[in-house]
């Protein structure tokens, strides 16, 4: 039994000899759960969870043995936890509103039973590996519950589980480990949070997440298994352009991690998720979906372990062979937990008060997504996507740059882009993607061979477009070629039509790759039409009175499931009035002539 | 343990108070401090150990003679006294009076720090409330439950802003019982009257509950009240089923005495010399604004926050800005034009309008228009800074169109009258006035429907001006 010493803020000296690093401990008489941060001699420092307001030197404290570990098992999906994995759903039915200190709930529901059908593949006296499929569960009507041997046992079957309804403390399996140990298995089980999960082996990332996001799609590819990341100013639409994702992503699983941020966040997604569906299995989107919440008013220290909660149930179902989508919202918001945490301790600062670690701190929790080869020997994966806040949109700070270092997929979100409403406010010469490689195989196999021409014509006439608004700005349009208004006009459509994307919309809201690749192709090849008919004489001021301008503008509101044949016809007028306009202009200097 | 008054102070600097051997002092507990006159002062126990424990004394440190001042541990948390009759009246940052009448008698007493909403009892905020500014209602709207701040900077009229949505708020077609809490902090003499004065002149200062913090009093009591206001925002809306306006000035005065404190305490400064625990200071009190699921009342929050040099990456704001749903961003240009209210549109968003306007709330074509003029503002102030540059006369006729709709917004839309109350069927018809200076083909956001049944459909010819 040990005994607080000093309570500042979050952190708490306990005198209490023999813990160790990680470990959990419970504290004073509420029992607010914290873990040991650092050990001087018999002391032990304490990072509590919960709020320390009330609790005096001299109360109890007590090691509980184990480091701060999740339950894994059916019942996660549609569930909301806090910051250290809290049903937030039974703590409501049990005590109201608010959340209340020193109250620990099983994360996993206790009575509900579940429908087990064991695996038909093993076989009693059969050697199991960490990792392998016990058996069945349908967690939702889409997702199928694999039970796994729990990651770090191992031994000969001595005894599965018939087939039957089973809550999850039912013991399913006995296990014989080689020192003869026997090991009850359960429909759950319990890992630590800062330790990833073992696999086989690393894959590589070959398949494109899709999101139905024209700008991320189609020009700043992720992969599945891949680490991205969006930073944006504050009112620069990461959280909608986060949203998208849960909602649209392809993924099986999607866990939102809201690290920090505001609660009518995550109430949105409480609310608009049940109602929607799933665009592949038509089944409600929550039943795919996981939340984690520590909001911005929960306490600090929390949100520090937040992100590896959400995290480590990525990894467990990614290990029965899903790809998994992690959002953390916001990585910037557990970096300052970590500096908080950090100053308390009075450790010496670098970067704006940042410690030392926070860049391996980042670059091991990234690590953490992959494609991997599971222990069952299935593949799964783990996406991460990390939102970034930089403090007054500077990306030169330290969060934002040292994210930039590992991610491969930089969504860069611009304040004068989100300020002309131009939604998704991704900033196409901010933004990079190092998987556009990899991912321009996938499109030209499922899609059409030339997406990476047609993307790279895009990004080009983007770039020449800023370089011509410069010159513009300064000397005004006159200074321009009849070729660069053009380009400069083409631009604009290529933003209004294609890189603009309304969430709200409900038709734009998500575009297939098949729309989107379309929708890229008619507006280049308006442009290059365009191109043809100024070089034989056409004038630029007659093309931008076209009426079909405005036209391409509105095509990605069209709903092609209704109007299959909007896109065709489109190109064929474009075609005619090119026709149409040559020949005038042909006949035109035949007579000049 | 509360009869019992100690002595042993080693030091008293910056509003803190450091003393030896205490007996075991529990975090946040309140704590009376007794000067060598006699005279009472308030604090509360924000460090504590085994052998020492850290005060935090509200009125401040001046004048304690380290001999002669003795503290007694109270017992309990930092509560204030809650009852109906809290409406009407005017109370400093710990909830004492300052309006000349007793204090509250109740046996209603509530922590000032609250404790946190469950996400999961929360509810998504949608009701749309009119505040008759066209700026606010048409392209920022405010719904119940919402924070939504007022960025402004020295000079700008953010006082009279703030007053006027507190005296024009309501939702369109409903009585209900509301109450406004007024929150201020060190702001000037002056303010607090001009809020008094306009609270009363339109007869709802029985509804409001006041807590003043002026420039020249203690800067440590402004650390605990905008939570002693919340609290009673929170009282009046989950016990008293009320909707509850709550307005804070300055969030910036408050952020300053929290960095004076920081440093008195030796705490590691990250951006301008701020504590790297403001995000989550400043968030505590944000978040305390919404709605819940099984109560009937809301605190809507809308906090004054002054930029320090007009910036708006100043961690004050930016750190605001990261917390709340939105913000009003006022501008100087539009002030020195002598338009009011002079809000900036291009940076000021409303985040849960999406979900509080449209058909049922508002008007169904609300959202396209407002991005729509969005959209068209942007363009407008790119043509008009290339016009300064190329002179106005060398634009196309498309352009000058642009030049003619930014100047008709400015004067016919964003800016209106103190006392003007715009519906937001009268908001949104000025608004397609003033979109319908614009052709039909270059307005990309609304629907074919909204033009036809909308647009004006007359292109005035635009002279250069």
């Amino acid at each position: 039994m040990g005994e607080v010493l000093e309570v500042n803020g979050p952190i708490v000296t306990v005198l209490l000899p023999g813990v160790v690093n990680g470990e959990e401990v419970k504290l004073g008489e509420l029992g607010l759960i914290g873990e040991v941060i650092a050990r001087e001699h018999d002391n032990a420092i304490v990072q509590a969870y919960e709020s320390t307001e009330g609790l005096r030197p001299g109360e109890a404290a007590a090691a509980l043995g184990h480091p701060l570990s999740v339950e894994l098992g059916p019942g996660l999906l549609g569930q909301i936890f806090d910051g250290i994995q809290r049903p937030l759903h039974s703590i409501q039915q049990q005590s109201g509103d608010y959340i209340p200190r020193g109250l620990y709930l099983p994360s996993l529901d206790r009575e509900r039973k579940w429908a087990f059908t064991p695996a038909t593949t093993i076989k009693i006296g059969q050697r199991l590996e960490g990792g392998e499929i016990l058996g069945l569960v349908m967690e939702t009507d889409s997702i199928e519950h694999r039970i796994l041997v729990p990651a770090d046992t191992s031994g000969e079957l001595l005894e599965l589980a018939p087939a039957g309804d089973y809550v999850v403390e039912d013991v399913i399996a006995r296990v014989r480990d080689t020192s003869g140990k026997i090991h009850k298995l359960k429909l759950y089980h319990r890992w630590p949070v800062r330790t990833a999960r073992p696999y086989q082996y690393r894959d590589h990332a070959v398949i494109p997440l899709l999101t139905g996001q024209r700008i991320l799609d189609t020009f700043f590819p992720l992969l599945k298994g891949g680490k991205g990341a969006v930073p944006g100013p504050f009112g620069a639409g990461k959280t909608v352009v986060q949203q998208q994702i849960a909602r649209w992503a392809d993924a099986d699983i999607v866990i939102y991690i809201g690290c920090g941020e505001r609660g009518n966040e995550l109430v949105d997604i409480l609310e608009s998720f049940p109602e929607l569906s799933d665009p592949r299995s038509g089944r409600s989107l929550m039943e795919r979906t996981l939340l984690v919440a520590n909001t911005s008013n929960m306490p600090v220290v929390a949100r520090e372990a937040s992100i590896y909660v959400g995290i480590t149930m990525a990894e467990y179902y990614r290990d029965q062979g899903y790809d998994v989508v992690v959002v953390a919202d916001s990585t910037s918001r557990w970096a300052e937990a970590l500096r908080e945490v950090s100053g308390r301790l009075n450790e010496m600062p670098v970067e704006e008060g940042y410690p030392a670690y926070l860049a391996s701190r980042l670059a091991s929790y990234y690590e953490r997504a992959g494609r991997v080869k599971t222990n069952a020997g299935i593949s799964g994966s783990v996406t991460l996507i990390g939102a970034v806040s930089p403090p007054g949109g500077d990306f030169s700070e330290p969060v934002t740059s040292h994210t930039k270092n590992i991610v491969e997929t930089f969504w860069a979100l611009s304040k004068p882009l989100a300020d002309a409403r131009h939604y998704p406010a991704v900033d196409w010469t901010d933004s990079f993607s190092g998987y556009a490689g990899i991912a321009q195989q996938w499109w030209a196999e499922h899609v059409d061979p030339l997406w990476e021409d047609y993307r790279r014509k895009a990004l080009a006439l983007l770039a020449q477009a800023d370089e011509l608004s410069r010159i513009v700005n300064l000397v005004g349009p006159e200074a321009l070629s009849q070729n660069q208004r053009w380009a400069l006009e083409a631009a604009n459509f290529l933003k209004e039509g294609v890189l603009q994307q309304s969430a709200l919309d409900p038709v734009d809201s998500y575009c297939s790759p098949d729309k989107q690749f379309a929708l890229l192709k008619l507006m280049i090849d308006l442009y290059t039409s365009g191109i043809e008919l100024l070089d034989i004489g056409v004038p630029v001021q007659e093309l931008l009175r076209q009426p079909i301008l405005a036209r391409a503008r509105r095509l990605k509101g069209i709903d092609l499931e209704k109007e299959p044949e909007a896109y065709a016809i489109f190109s064929d007028e474009l075609q005619a009035l090119k026709l149409s306009m040559k020949s005038e202009y042909a006949i035109n200097q035949e007579i000049s002539e | 343990m509360s009869d019992k008054e100690y002595r042993q102070n080693t030091s008293a600097r910056g509003g803190l108070l450091f003393m030896r051997s205490a007996p075991d002092i529990a975090l946040g507990e309140r704590v009376q401090v007794r000067d060598h006159q006699g005279r009472q002062r308030n604090g509360q126990v924000i460090r504590t150990a085994k052998d020492t424990v850290l005060v935090q004394v509200f009125e401040g440190t001046d004048g304690l003679d380290l001999e002669r001042t003795w503290v007694r541990f109270l017992g309990e948390p930092f509560e204030i006294t809650l009852s109906p009759a809290i409406l009407g009246r005017v109370f400093n940052g710990i909830g004492e009076p300052r309006d000349d009448r007793p204090p509250l008698v109740s046996r209603i007493m509530r922590n000032v720090n609250g404790s946190s909403v469950n996400p999961a009892a929360r509810a998504y905020p949608r009701e749309f409330i009119q505040t008759g500014i066209s700026a606010i209602d048409g392209l920022n709207s405010l719904v119940r439950g919402q924070k939504l701040p007022i960025f402004s900077g020295p000079g700008l009229p953010h006082n009279r802003l703030a007053a006027q949505i507190v005296r024009q708020a309501k939702l369109p077609g409903e009585e209900s019982q509301f109450a406004i809490v007024f929150a201020a902090m060190g702001v000037s003499y002056s303010d607090a009257r001009f809020f008094q004065e306009s609270l009363e002149s339109s007869g709802v200062l029985s509804n409001v509950t006041m807590y003043i913090n002026l420039a020249d009093d203690p800067a440590i009591e402004r650390l605990i009240l905008p939570r002693t206001a919340l609290t009673t925002a929170e009282y009046l809306a989950y016990d008293l089923d009320m909707h509850v306006l709550v307005v804070m000035t300055d969030m910036t005065q408050y952020a300053g005495a929290l960095r004076e404190v920081a440093t008195a305490k030796g705490d590691v400064p990250s951006r301008k010399g701020y504590p790297g625990y403001l995000y989550s200071d400043l968030a505590e009190i944000y978040e305390r604004a919404g709605r819940i699921k099984a109560r009937h009342g809301s605190i809507t929050l809308v906090p004054v926050v002054s930029m320090p040099s007009d910036d708006i990456t100043h961690p004050i704001p930016d750190l605001t800005g990261y917390i709340t749903e939105g913000q009003i961003v006022l501008g100087r240009e539009l002030h020195n034009l002598g338009l009011y209210p002079p809000i900036f549109i291009p940076p000021s968003l409303s985040r849960l309008m999406k979900d509080g306007i449209g058909k049922g709330y508002t008007r169904e074509d609300h959202a396209r228009v407002a991005s729509q003029i969005y959209a068209s503002y942007a363009r407008a102030l790119e043509i008009r800074n290339l016009a300064s540059i190329i002179g106005a006369e060398e634009l196309a006729e498309n352009d000058r169109q642009y030049l003619a709709f930014a100047e008709a917004f400015e004067h016919n839309f964003v800016s209106q009258g103190e006392d003007d109350e715009r519906t937001i069927e009268d908001t949104l018809n000025i608004a397609w006035d003033i979109l319908s200076l614009l052709p039909a083909h270059e307005l990309s956001r609304v629907s074919e429907e909204d033009l036809a049944r909308y647009h004006h459909h007359e292109f005035p010819h635009v002279e250069a001006s």
